[in-house]
């Protein structure tokens, strides 16, 4: 199995818990995934539930779910996040992975380890969690990274050893109770220990290994962490991790993330995926030595139960508490108050696209086969340290229905959850058949750069995208050899018109869908982003005619050299003549000074331009899903408003046989409402999120563009400076 | 003595006389000439219309008593504006009629006042004289035939245009002037389409930076913010080019845009005295045979005609070489002048431009994310 595929599976997985979770926060855990390494995040989140059960986690997810219930599980884990206080624990995730040093791995470790304490057989970020269904969890994961936010993330032997054995105990007291299978004591001395331990000392002592179980936790952490360097950390990683790593997904990708090379062990895993039951039991029992197998199961359990009790609420009281807090730039709750260098979602966000190591060039157009069958070819290079992709460098070919092929799939995929997929440039019968049939002129040329340039583009945007990149038909483009051709882009002339009557049509219900807007926020947007279109089109159609006029000056400087040359040729003052040809030779200079500006007026802005237009129609694509989203949950009101009359007929005919249906239809309608209405909050959170991330891609690309421009523009008029300067004494030579 | 000695020249100085600016006067235009005395540091300031000019310039054609005056080269002077006239007509006054308020025109203007004034033989006549110090109008009634004049002999010129040169001199110098002509007129043409290609561009420019303030919003959102940011900048960007544009387009008109147009009617008016000569020499052929072929009985009369002819024509090519050299070192300066003029102001307005260019890159590299 390839590693593309196994990011399928965490994509898949994701979604539905993504469906659970506010999105805001997905992104906030697939992004430094993304930088980091090859999802490690999502994977820490995700797997572990494999691990942890023959069930894999997106069934305790998603079930709870299903059931009216939230899952609180994500919540816990996630609105933390999504608000200031989760800055802790972002960070901890990502400054590791960042410094690349295992230092800070430590506090990560930390964390789910008093964590842990709850949820004793695991040694993830994850499972606690998602064991800890009840409140104090919230506190449990809230109060360790308050207090290691209080010491520099460098390992610390105090501290550790406080959290460890302080907060958690004292905190993680009751979901403990509520696990009859094991006392709590042995939970929290065992366990934690336990989990550091045995890494640590498999780098420092191998030999003491045994002992260490035994020995209370404190003497464990004080003595390895101060010994921990980062060679050993990172080795001790791989050796703990490692033979997970041939039971489950889980260790690939976390080793990825601190290992050095996380290539060999990321293909590794790839081969030997598919956790099993018994095989993560096994492995748990192997790193945690107390639990036997059959407790798992049950406090998975006994989790997804109290999951469901408790979920709704905190749910919602979390959604809106985060709501607020992801455009503050920085909202101030004690921990990230605490926090060295808090991060704000933004922040945290740009920091992670800085660090982006993945390049995409598209090269070499060229024309492959003959006649009306002809098509361009573009060589597309992709250089990246990013370790999901098999190598660092490679090369595809694919023409241009490729391109339009992975849109239609992305967008396929990914509108549906809000998300602004990025269009690819539009297809152009005029243009393309002239490079069919013309021969090597001068327009079908500029026809083929400018492609090639809007694809590159087009392939940089979507790359650049965070949620995309993880996308494995994206991974297929840029890694396939041999890619199957898409067919439904062959005829997009006819695709596009069809588009165009969906398009008409949805305008049309969303003038007969009058939404009552409960967020001035998405109005707003709304408006904003279809006044812009309308004036990036004037702006285009400005650029346009600038362009056509600098193209215009050219032609016509061309004329006038000529006619100077002409001039120069039949003037008898041999100094006057030769000052008139020098004239002509700087005019031809001017004359292809002008066609590059007009080429580079016409790339930087009239391009730049025509892209936004493109993509604002992506952003009300993904407003549009969004109210669709919202229709939909309003006629599952409706329906279970429906309903509820019909139980109330029923009732008052005194109608006992079908009243029971009535009550089904009733809970089951119940339930889809509250999913829609998910849905909605979920969707509504992603466009919300994209819009913004948008907008702040859009300011940076206009500002790249801009500079770009401004410095082609400024060496051309250096250029022209030198131009006079030659000419001057030619003009003052003249006797 | 020295009174009659002034008597012929000019009581003003040539180098001084300006025409300021064109006031318009319902359809007509009144341009206001300035000149110094030569006398003390008083100035005559007099308006004069465009058909003053001409009445002037009539004059200098018709002055019977000089001889050989038909081989001067007479300044050129500029055509009839024209003020409401549809923009077919106005293209054939080319770049006199560019610029703001008939800015260009003035220029032209001044500068055929200058040659004539400054000319030998042209300043002499007491026209001029009146034409600068009067505070009256001249009289318009010869003016009107002089364009008749000129009019029926642009009819013959086709004639009489091919006209094999017994002088090998003049032959080349038709030769030449007919292709300078030619190419002065073209490159004339050409240059206006640049600077007018450059006022489109300084117009295109000037209404994307409009619009670009357009998309301008008043949000505290951090990337609406910074994007409504960019397009102000972007704006002032957009300005500067069009101000660059704006000032390369004027700095072609009044340096080389209007040292071609004289230059091309220069060659215009070097045409016109060319083909006079050549039309006393076909005089001169005429009355030659016609003394040849005569009978005894005409014979005297038809010689006398012939040595007047043959007078009349040694006249006109003398005057004419002295003024083919003058003309031909003056044109070198006149363009030399031109594109000395051209090529600084344009350097200045690269080194601007630049310069502000330069600022703008700067002040985008220090925008904020």
């Amino acid at each position: 199995m390839d590693p593309s595929l196994s990011a399928s599976d965490i994509a898949n997985s994701t979604k539905p818990l993504s469906e659970a979770s506010s999105p805001p926060v997905m992104d906030l855990l697939s992004e430094p995934a993304s930088q980091a390494s090859s999802a490690p995040m999502v994977d820490l989140l995700l797997e572990p539930a494999s691990e942890g059960s023959s069930a894999p986690m997106v069934n305790i997810l998603s079930e709870p779910a299903s059931e009216a219930s939230s899952a609180p599980m994500v919540d816990l884990l996630m609105e933390p996040a999504s608000e200031a206080s989760s800055a802790p624990m972002v960070d901890l995730l990502m400054e590791p992975a960042s410094e690349g040093s295992s230092a800070p791995m430590v506090d990560l470790l930390m964390e789910p380890a008093s964590e842990a304490s709850s949820a004793p057989m695991m040694n993830l970020l994850m499972e606690p969690a998602s064991e800890a269904s009840s409140a104090p969890m919230m506190n449990l994961l809230m109060e360790p990274a308050s207090d290691d936010l209080k010491e520099p993330p460098k390992p610390d032997i105090d501290p550790l050893a406080d959290i460890t054995n302080d907060t958690p105990l004292s905190e993680v007291k009751t979901p403990v109770a509520a696990m009859p299978q094991e006392p709590p004591s042995d939970l929290f001395d065992d366990e934690p220990s336990e989990l550091f331990a045995e890494p640590r000392q498999s780098n420092t002592a191998k030999q003491q290994q045994t002992s260490i179980f035994d020995e209370p936790d404190e003497d464990l952490f004080s003595e390895p962490l101060g010994e921990a360097s980062k060679k050993p950390q990172n080795d001790f990683f791989k050796e703990a991790l490692a033979p997970v790593a041939k039971a489950s997904n889980v260790c690939g990708p976390l080793s990825d993330n601190y290992n050095e090379h996380p290539t060999d062990i990321f293909s590794e895993e790839a081969i030997t995926t598919l956790p099993s039951a018994v095989s993560t039991v096994s492995v748990n029992s192997k790193t945690n030595g107390v639990h036997s197998d059959e407790e798992e199961p049950d406090i998975f359990a006994e989790a997804t139960v109290e999951l469901s009790l408790d979920s709704p609420r905190n749910d919602r009281k979390k959604k809106e508490a985060a709501k607020p807090s992801a455009s503050a730039p920085a909202p101030s709750v004690s921990a990230s108050a605490s926090k060295p260098q808090p991060k704000t979602l933004e922040e945290l966000e740009e920091e992670v696209e800085d660090k982006f190591e993945l390049n995409i060039s598209i090269t070499n157009p060229e024309k492959v086969g003959d006649g009306m069958n002809a098509y361009m070819a573009y060589k597309v290079s992709t250089q990246t340290t990013l370790p999901m992709f098999r190598s660092k460098t490679f090369t595809v070919r694919r023409r241009f229905s490729d391109f339009l092929g992975l849109y239609e799939k992305l967008s396929d995929k990914h509108t549906l959850n809000g998300y602004i997929v990025p269009p690819p440039p539009e297809k152009s019968i005029m243009g393309m058949t002239k490079v069919k049939v013309g021969k090597e002129d001068n327009s079908s040329a500029e026809f083929v750069e400018r492609r090639r340039a809007a694809l590159e583009r087009y392939l940089q945007r979507v790359v650049f995208h965070p949620s995309l990149l993880q996308d494995p038909d994206v991974r297929e483009f840029l890694e396939r050899d041999d890619m199957p051709r898409a067919h439904n882009t062959q005829a997009l002339s006819g695709a596009g018109f069809l588009k165009m009557i969906n398009r008409a049509t949805d305008s049309l219900s969303k003038m007969t869908i009058k939404m009552n807007e409960s967020d001035v926020w998405f109005e707003e947007k709304l408006q904003e982003v279809e006044a812009e279109d309308q004036q990036l089109r004037k702006l285009h159609i400005m650029v346009d005619s600038l362009v056509g006029h600098r193209k215009e000056l050219s032609v016509n400087t061309g004329g006038f050299a000529k006619s100077v040359a002409m001039l120069g040729s039949s003037e008898d003052n041999t100094a006057l003549s030769r000052a008139l040809s020098q004239l002509a030779e700087v005019e031809d200079k001017m004359e292809q000074l002008h066609q590059e500006q007009a080429a580079s007026d016409s790339f930087c802005f009239a391009e730049l331009l025509a892209d936004y237009i493109r993509l604002l129609g992506s952003v009300r694509a993904s407003f549009d899903q969004r109210m669709k989203t919202w229709q939909r949950w309003q006629d599952a009101q409706n329906m279970l408003q429906k309903k509820r009359e019909t139980e109330a007929k029923l009732l008052w005919a005194n109608k006992p046989d079908k009243l029971q249906q009535a009550k089904d239809d009733i809970t089951e309608w119940e339930a889809k409402v509250t999913q829609y209405e998910r849905d909605f909050d979920r969707v509504s959170a992603t466009v919300r999120k994209e819009v913004l991330r948008f907008e702040k891609e859009k300011a940076r690309d206009f500002k790249k563009q801009i500079i770009k421009y401004l410095e082609s523009l400024l060496q051309s008029q250096q250029q022209l400076i030198k131009y006079w300067e030659a000419f001057l004494p030619e003009a003052k030579a003249i006797a | 003595m020295m009174e009659e000695a002034r008597e012929g020249s000019l009581s003003v100085s040539a180098q001084t006389i300006r025409v300021t600016e064109a006031v318009r006067d319902g359809d007509a235009l009144t341009f206001i000439v300035i000149s110094q005395k030569l006398s003390g540091s008083g100035e005559y300031h007099v308006a004069r219309t465009h058909e003053d000019f001409q009445w002037l310039q009539q004059c200098l054609f018709s002055q019977e008593v000089v001889p050989g005056i038909l081989g001067v080269i007479f300044p050129p002077l500029p055509a009839k504006p024209q003020l409401n006239a549809p923009a077919k007509v106005l293209k054939q006054l080319g770049f006199l009629a560019m610029g703001e308020d008939w800015r260009m025109y003035c220029m032209a203007l001044e500068t055929y006042l200058q040659q004539v004034a400054a000319h030998t033989t042209l300043s002499k006549n007491k026209c001029l004289e009146n034409f600068l110090t009067s505070s009256e109008p001249p009289g318009h009634q010869r003016a009107r035939k002089g364009i008749f004049n000129r009019l029926s002999q642009a009819m013959e010129g086709m004639r009489k245009e091919g006209h094999k040169d017994v002088d090998d001199f003049f032959q080349t110098e038709r030769d030449n002037n007919l292709t300078l002509t030619g190419c002065s007129k073209s490159a004339t043409e050409r240059f206006i389409d640049v600077v007018l290609t450059e006022q489109k561009l300084a117009v295109a420019c000037g209404h994307f930076s409009t619009a670009l303030h357009l998309c301008v919003e008043q949000e505290e959102d951090s990337a609406v913010l910074a994007f409504s940011k960019i397009c102000v900048k972007l704006s002032e960007v957009i300005d500067s080019i069009k101000r660059n544009f704006e000032s390369v387009a004027e700095n072609n008109l009044s340096t080389l845009g209007l040292g071609l147009d004289l230059e091309s009617r220069c060659q215009e008016a070097e045409k016109e005295m060319l083909y006079r000569r050549t039309c006393k020499l076909v005089e001169l052929e005429t009355a030659s045979r016609n003394a040849e072929r005569a009978k005894p009985v005409k014979k005297a009369a038809m010689d006398e005609l012939k040595v007047a002819a043959e007078k009349e024509f040694d006249h006109v090519s003398g005057v004419a070489k002295q003024e083919i050299a003058r003309f031909h070192s003056t044109h070198v300066e006149l363009l030399r002048q031109a594109l000395i003029l051209w090529c600084e102001k344009q350097l200045e307005t690269a080194r601007d431009t630049s310069f502000r260019y330069s600022q703008h890159l700067q002040a985008f590299k220090g925008l904020g994310e």
